[in-house]
């Protein structure tokens, strides 16, 4: 699979995950987002650039359980619960979020 | 469901083969279960949690970083068996800091990595309900 941007073709896995993380730019975003309907305010970008930051420092994308709780104390627990982040991405947080964040889908997520 | 003792014991260098990344993989699954996890690392598995690794000449995604996030998911009891670290002259200054924070002590940083003798492992390894051995 792959999704057009600009006139750049991106390759993706079968379920729409960017292949190459470094490809990743903010368009290519806003472009998985129109597809499932959504719109990127700048609360959901500060929850994409929280994902961007933990899998570049550890290499992973973080459990819906784990994120809920790293935002909680990076962003404040107003924003640290899954009623806020269901909100901002009803598909479950960690898959939606990642993907729009061009990150694989976490591991354990099904 | 009742909470099991879960051990999950890693042996094996990290690179040459794909235990270390699969045990690593399935340790952060299985923490999303809300069991008592703990790791253990003996043998060359110590090599695991070495600081610094740089794999870019054999083609591997360096996942050492990874170990660093067992923290996050509440997987706070890292044994590491001295022996097998004195036979390769590792100390605890060659591998990796690793925390967690505990959210009751406002976020308090505690080291997860616990040094142990080949008894004390002896005994923390009968204590557990599922070992799992990579």
């Amino acid at each position: 699979m792959a999704i057009e941007v600009n006139g750049t073709s991106y390759e993706t896995d079968e379920e729409g995950y960017l292949t190459d993380l470094s490809q990743w730019n903010k368009d290519i975003a806003n472009k998985m987002a129109e597809a499932e309907d959504a719109e990127l305010t700048s609360n959901h970008w500060e929850v994409i650039s929280f994902l961007r930051e933990y899998y570049e420092e550890y290499q992973i994308a973080p459990a819906v359980r784990v994120l809920t709780k790293a935002i909680g104390k990076k962003l404040g627990k107003d924003k640290g619960n899954s009623k806020y982040l269901y909100e901002l991405f009803p598909y479950g947080p960690a898959k939606q979020a990642c993907k729009y964040a061009g990150l694989p889908k976490p591991t354990g997520c099904v | 469901m009742a909470t099991k003792k879960f051990m999950y014991v890693n042996r094996k260098a990290p690179y040459g083969t794909v235990y270390a990344l699969e045990s690593l993989e399935v340790v952060l699954i299985g923490a999303a279960f809300e069991q008592d996890v703990s790791v253990a690392f003996m043998d060359d598995g110590v090599y695991q949690l070495v600081k610094g690794q740089k794999t870019d000449g054999i083609g591997m995604k360096n996942f050492s970083p990874t170990y660093a996030a067992l923290g996050d998911y509440e997987v706070t009891k890292i044994y590491v068996d001295k022996d097998s670290m004195k036979e390769r002259n590792l100390s605890l200054d060659d591998l990796q800091h690793l925390v967690w924070e505990d959210e009751d002590e406002d976020y308090a940083e505690k080291n997860s990595i616990k040094l142990v003798s080949r008894d004390e492992l002896a005994k923390i390894l009968d204590e557990q309900d599922v070992l799992l051995n990579f």
